[in-house]
């Protein structure tokens, strides 16, 4: 009993570690350029839950300076992981761009098909 | 006044000077821009280690907000010399830029290679000059996402593919060290470098911590391309513009080398952790295995481009080396080598690159014979490659020598032997490229070759200078890289 308690206690800790396997498993085990991103997003983002949920007190209110207000979260992880996730998404946004070019030049998108056709360039 | 704001000037030089190129859409105003930001970048550099020297560690706030609450930039000899690395390979190289991008790349994309050529920079002194751990990371992902573009502006389709698989790695990295870092904020509640120390000195053992210390190493282990994460490396360079692999060869991995320096002998300390698991044994497998896996790999490759790419793979391996003994000398070894390995890939990624601007490939196959008909730039391919060897009177020989004496301090003399041995290998694959070039009479292609215009060769010939006048006087260098290497062991006072 003691011991589920644990695990459920630590949900938000479970589901960052789900999202963080999820995203590499997609990244290591699929082909297609698009998806790997959609992976590599995917670990990306469960980051951000590992920054901000440790954050929360539980009662605490949104950080603002108010003398009624006592208990507040701690605003630093969400500031970082705005910063965070502007990174993600210029990444992202550069791999999808590299994919189209890789589409337009190589038509596929699968690394599969392209290493083979590389393969007998060379 | 301007003295003060130094320690960012560094870092806003270029990053503005990225911006302005990318405004100017001219590839020759986009050069001039690229040529003022890195010589200023340089000159604040050279001013920066001059006060270090002189009055000891900056502490710079940004914004005015004190640390731990603010951003602080620090820098003290280790990061100073880091930082004099990159901005002055990155003013010679530009010069070069001028006609290898000329002829490389597409003109309507002349001023966007610049911008993506500063904003490395950017990050990469960036990482060197920050105090802050997340601040790393941002620097970390400035530098990454302009080389992945960088290396996608390469001439073959070939480079796209590099860069997205680059991309991936890369990204893996950076968020493996992030995740790291994310671990080490919960546990302490801060990000700054000192004072993280000092918490994490206060912190009992456990495994939070571990995870943290785990994550990091594996997350700069991926961007110093520590072997066996190196695979991405081979073919970014190889694909790569030539100045951007050049560029690229000489800092990147390097500033990654620091980083990793830096969290572990200033952040953890060589008691904590680092003596409680046995990681300094892992990296010190690792490095072996690298000088001696990737060499050989170097040895029966064809592309010259790749073969100097896998060069500095094992070059690495020397570094981590250094790491791994985790005494003052090694540190020395390691941080000297850091200067001198950024001169001699420097130099040789220079020369081949020429060889690519004339002769349009960098096949063994095809370069029979293009030292005889390219005299000069053959020629600094020679100095750098005797230094890769580690030939006395060039650079090469004083890392060895730190780390031949390192290894002896600790007793190690097998460790020395393997220094020596995996050196011997580098003779092989210096002697093919120079036996090709050098001992083949010409075909009727490369009969045609003369050396390069001035511009490109200039900054091929300082680089090769540079290897011989550090090699024959090491005080210089070996001086600044010993002073850091105190530093770094000190820890944070």
């Amino acid at each position: 009993m003691e011991v589920l308690q644990a695990i459920a206690a630590h949900y938000n800790h479970w589901i960052t570690i789900f999202l963080m396997v999820a995203g590499l498993y997609v990244v290591v085990a699929r082909g297609n350029m698009i998806k790997k991103l959609i992976g590599l997003s995917l670990f990306q983002t469960s980051v951000y839950l590992l920054y901000i949920s440790p954050g929360k007190i539980l009662g605490g209110t949104a950080p603002i300076i108010d003398p009624s207000i006592e208990v507040y979260s701690n605003p630093l992880p969400h500031v970082l992981i705005l910063t965070a996730i502007v990174v993600g998404v210029a990444t992202l946004a550069l791999g999808l761009g590299l994919v189209v070019r890789i589409n337009e030049v190589y038509g596929s998108i699968e690394e599969d098909e392209i290493f083979t056709r590389e393969d007998d360039d060379e | 006044m301007i003295e003060h704001h130094l320690p960012v000037l560094i870092v806003l030089v270029p990053l503005f000077g990225a911006l302005l190129s990318s405004l100017t859409h001219r590839g020759s105003i986009a050069w001039g821009v690229a040529l003022l930001a890195t010589v200023l970048t340089l000159a604040g550099a050279i001013a920066l280690l001059a006060r270090v020297t002189h009055e000891g560690v900056i502490s710079y706030e940004i914004g005015g907000w004190a640390p731990p609450v603010g951003i602080e930039y620090r820098v003290d000899m280790a990061n100073a010399l880091v930082i004099l690395i990159v901005a002055s390979i990155a003013a010679v190289i530009v010069p070069y830029a001028r006609v290898s991008v000329a002829r490389e790349i597409a003109a309507d994309q002349h001023a966007w290679f610049y911008t993506m050529y500063l904003l490395c920079v950017t990050g990469l002194i960036g990482i060197a000059v920050t105090g802050d751990a997340f601040n790393a990371f941002v620097f970390l992902e400035v530098s990454s996402l302009a080389t992945y573009t960088l290396i996608a502006l390469g001439p073959s389709r070939r480079s796209l593919l590099s860069a997205y698989q680059y991309l991936i790695m890369g990204t893996i990295g950076a968020t493996f060290y992030i995740i790291g870092v994310g671990l080490l904020l919960t546990i302490t509640g801060t990000l700054n470098f000192v004072d993280l120390a000092a918490r994490i000195a206060d912190t009992q053992y456990d495994q939070a911590l571990l995870a943290a210390f785990a994550f990091i190493t594996v997350g700069i282990g991926l961007k110093l391309a520590l072997f066996p994460l190196h695979v991405w490396l081979p073919n970014a360079y190889a694909k790569a513009p030539s100045t951007g692999t050049a560029l690229l060869a000489s800092t990147a991995t390097k500033v990654a080398v620091y980083l990793l320096v830096r969290i572990y002998f200033s952040v953890f300390g060589v008691d904590k952790i680092i003596g409680d698991i046995p990681v300094l044994e892992l990296l010190l497998i690792l490095s072996i295995a690298a000088m001696f896996f990737a060499s050989i790999v170097a040895v029966f490759e064809k592309n010259v481009k790749r073969l100097l790419a896998y060069s500095s793979v094992a070059q690495v391996g020397y570094m981590i080396l250094g790491v791994s003994m985790a005494t003052t000398t090694a540190l020395t070894g390691t941080l000297v080598h850091l200067a001198n390995h950024a001169l001699m890939k420097g130099a040789a990624f220079l020369a081949i690159g020429a060889v690519a601007y004339q002769l349009g490939s960098v096949s063994l196959d095809r370069m029979k014979g293009v030292g005889r008909v390219m005299p000069i730039t053959m020629g600094c391919f020679v100095v750098a490659g005797l230094s890769l060897i580690g030939v006395p009177g060039t650079v090469g020989f004083i890392s060895k020598y730190y780390l031949v004496i390192a290894a002896f301090e600790k007793g190690w003399w097998w460790l020395a032997f393997l220094i020596v041995a995996s050196s011997l290998i580098a003779v092989f694959y210096v002697g093919r490229v120079v036996e090709v070039a050098w001992f083949s009479a010409p075909d009727t292609e490369a009969a045609e070759l003369r050396d390069p215009p001035l511009l490109m060769l200039v900054p091929t010939i300082i680089l090769a200078a540079a290897c011989v006048f550090f090699g024959v006087d090491a005080s210089l260098t070996a001086g600044l890289a010993e002073g850091a290497a105190n530093v770094l062991f000190g820890g944070y006072q």
